[in-house]
């Protein structure tokens, strides 16, 4: 009977994801233009999130770099734009990503996680000073003009990633790679006594998860038509997915969505009825998440579902 | 050619005083209090946005608003601490967990902070004259306000060293710092001795943007820059450590001005390449044990 309801449970849960990314797929063709902006807007934020958590939820490093991640994607569209096919773009700035986590890692991820901290707080910083500096110097810019898609496409390209990104969170978290990524945070001189090459597993993540940000960067710069330095490298966007994150609760893979569903949509919400407090209640809300919810949404949901159902027990 | 080095060098010991005393402030807030102090900054704002609010409004001698900043933002200081931090502390299950959760809350204050004052004082660049005049030294002219802006940095610096090592108080917050749950078995008030540093990191902060705006044009979201420049100073002096803090301060400035006469807009970058360096070669810093 046991094995029977695990299957059941399996299938749901494999079909429900299903049906949803079914829905979403065939939404453009009856919502209006506003929820398709809305929904790329959420996904952008999901992406950014959950690829965040891929590295940072099982390790425990906490890395402000997504901005600077996100940013090289958002100047590979500027410069090549014109020259390439969208989906080349894509993958183009998803590598050049890669391939800076991949620097950055090897230089930081055998230090201390608040070096490590430091660091990537410091990295969106330094390309912000150096692209301004090149752009203002060099080549005499002070912006760019990104070549503009059709929001649809954007749309469908956005949860294209967001599939592939959670295709690739499966299967780390089921492989070798994704245990020896668990016992990296759960004791690191632990993990690294049993075998398990520690800095090349934590930079490999790194680097994984900083393409996807890459990837969305790329693909977010063409709905912004114009772009400059401080429009890039928003450092807004590095702790966007901390808090996202938190406020979801790290400890299941869904509970960083939520927190970036609810967000993105509070963001939009806040930000048109109260543009000049928005930030300012964010700020808020993060503290009050961090002191009052350290388990997030997920794990808020799950006390008060198990006090309630201790309570029913103690009344029977 | 002498002239010129000599030139650039104290040029670079004016801004280093300042990085200076912002970063033992930084010190004091993660060295001993183990808050990670992302919105160091915020507070180096708040102090330059006060002091230029006395100066405007009321026309109060920016030296004068030292002694009404720096009372003031010590206790926001030691205030959030004993609310906030203290909090968390508590609740946390590691000091490694209470470094992740605090230093994420610093980002709640961060955006509050900076919120609040583009509401009060709006988002434009401001600035006021005061002590603009030259002065001539060793043949060379300085602007009267940098040069008191070091005096200030360095005889506050000098103030609290001597606080720290001869004072009762100074020596529970080495002991904190050493060992905070010794300390504590040792009859120190641990959570009055870990919120007095906080609010003296603030303090240094605060004192440190009344001494910018004198000579640095301010705005609301200046705080990050400092915060990053703190950041790299404290890795540099060797973390906790706060001769360490302040020698890498002139350290940096003196860099800074080396790479501002070379090529402008590229200080924060050159910043940032030594301590990419220095993590390679050295992450313990100079004084680090």
């Amino acid at each position: 009977m046991d094995i029977a309801r695990v299957i059941s449970k399996r299938s749901s849960a494999l079909w429900a994801p299903f049906l949803i990314l079914i829905l979403l797929a065939s939404l453009p063709l009856c919502a209006p233009q506003y929820t398709i902006i809305l929904l790329t807007t959420i996904f952008m934020y999901i992406v950014i999130t959950v690829s965040w958590t891929m590295f940072s939820g099982p390790t425990g490093y906490i890395s402000l770099a997504p901005a600077a991640f996100f940013g090289v994607g958002v100047y590979t569209s500027a410069l090549l734009g014109l020259v390439l096919p969208l989906p080349a773009i894509i993958g183009i700035g998803g590598l050049a990503s890669f391939c800076l986590a991949l620097f950055v890692g090897a230089l930081t991820l055998r230090l201390r996680g608040t070096y490590f901290v430091m660091f990537t707080f410091g990295l969106v910083e330094l390309l912000l000073h150096f692209v301004l500096w090149w752009e203002v110097n060099i080549t005499g810019t002070t912006g760019r003009v990104v070549p503009t898609v059709n929001n649809t496409k954007v749309f469908y390209f956005m949860l294209i990633i967001f599939v592939i990104l959670m295709f690739a969170l499966y299967t780390i978290r089921g492989s070798r790679f994704g245990l020896a990524l668990e016992a990296i945070g759960q004791n690191e001189d632990a993990a690294a006594h049993t075998g398990v090459n520690v800095t090349m597993v934590k930079v490999i993540t790194f680097a994984i998860s900083a393409f996807f940000m890459g990837a969305a960067g790329a693909l977010m710069a063409t709905r912004w038509t114009y772009i400059d330095p401080k429009i890039a490298f928003n450092p807004l966007l590095s702790f966007m997915p901390v808090l996202m994150a938190i406020f979801g609760g790290m400890g299941q893979l869904y509970g960083p969505i939520i927190g970036a569903a609810i967000f993105a949509y509070l963001e939009e919400f806040l930000i048109t009825r109260f543009p000049y407090y928005y930030m300012l209640i964010f700020g808020t809300i993060m503290v009050i998440a961090i002191v009052y919810m350290p388990e997030g949404l997920v794990g808020l949901i799950r006390r008060l579902l198990k006090s309630s159902t201790e309570g029913r027990h103690a009344r029977t | 050619m002498i002239v010129r080095v000599l030139d650039i060098g104290i040029a670079g010991l004016l801004l280093g005083g300042i990085y200076a005393l912002i970063a033992v402030g930084l010190t004091l807030q993660y060295g001993v209090a183990r808050v990670l102090n992302i919105a160091h900054g915020e507070f180096i704002m708040i102090g330059a946005f006060i002091t230029w609010s006395l100066y405007i409004i009321f026309g109060i001698n920016p030296l004068l608003s030292l002694a009404i900043c720096g009372p003031a933002i010590f206790t926001i200081g030691f205030l959030l601490y004993r609310t906030l931090f203290r909090r968390l502390r508590i609740s946390s299950a590691s000091p490694a967990a209470f470094e992740g959760s605090s230093m994420l809350a610093c980002f709640g204050l961060l955006f509050i902070i900076q919120n609040l004052a583009i509401l009060i004082w709006g988002a434009d660049i401001k600035g006021y004259s005061y002590l603009a005049f030259p002065i001539r030294f060793w043949g060379q002219t300085f602007a009267a306000n940098r040069l008191i802006t070091l005096g200030f940095a360095l005889a506050i610096g000098l103030i609290f060293y001597f606080f720290l090592t001869w004072s009762r108080l100074g020596k529970a917050i080495r002991a904190a710092a050493q060992d905070a749950a010794a300390a504590e078995l040792m009859g120190i008030n641990i959570d009055q001795v870990l919120a007095l540093c906080f609010g003296f990191g603030a303090l240094m902060a605060g004192l440190g943007g009344t001494l910018l705006s004198m000579s640095y044009k301010i705005q609301p979201t200046m705080g990050l820059e400092y915060t990053v420049i703190a950041l790299i100073v404290i890795v540099l002096g060797g973390l906790g450590s706060i001769p360490g803090s302040f020698i890498g301060g002139l350290l940096l400035g003196l860099v800074g001005s080396i790479v501002t006469y070379i090529q402008p807009g590229l200080s924060l970058v050159a910043y940032y390449l030594l301590f990419m360096l220095l993590l390679l070669a050295k992450p313990t810093g100079i004084l680090g044990k």
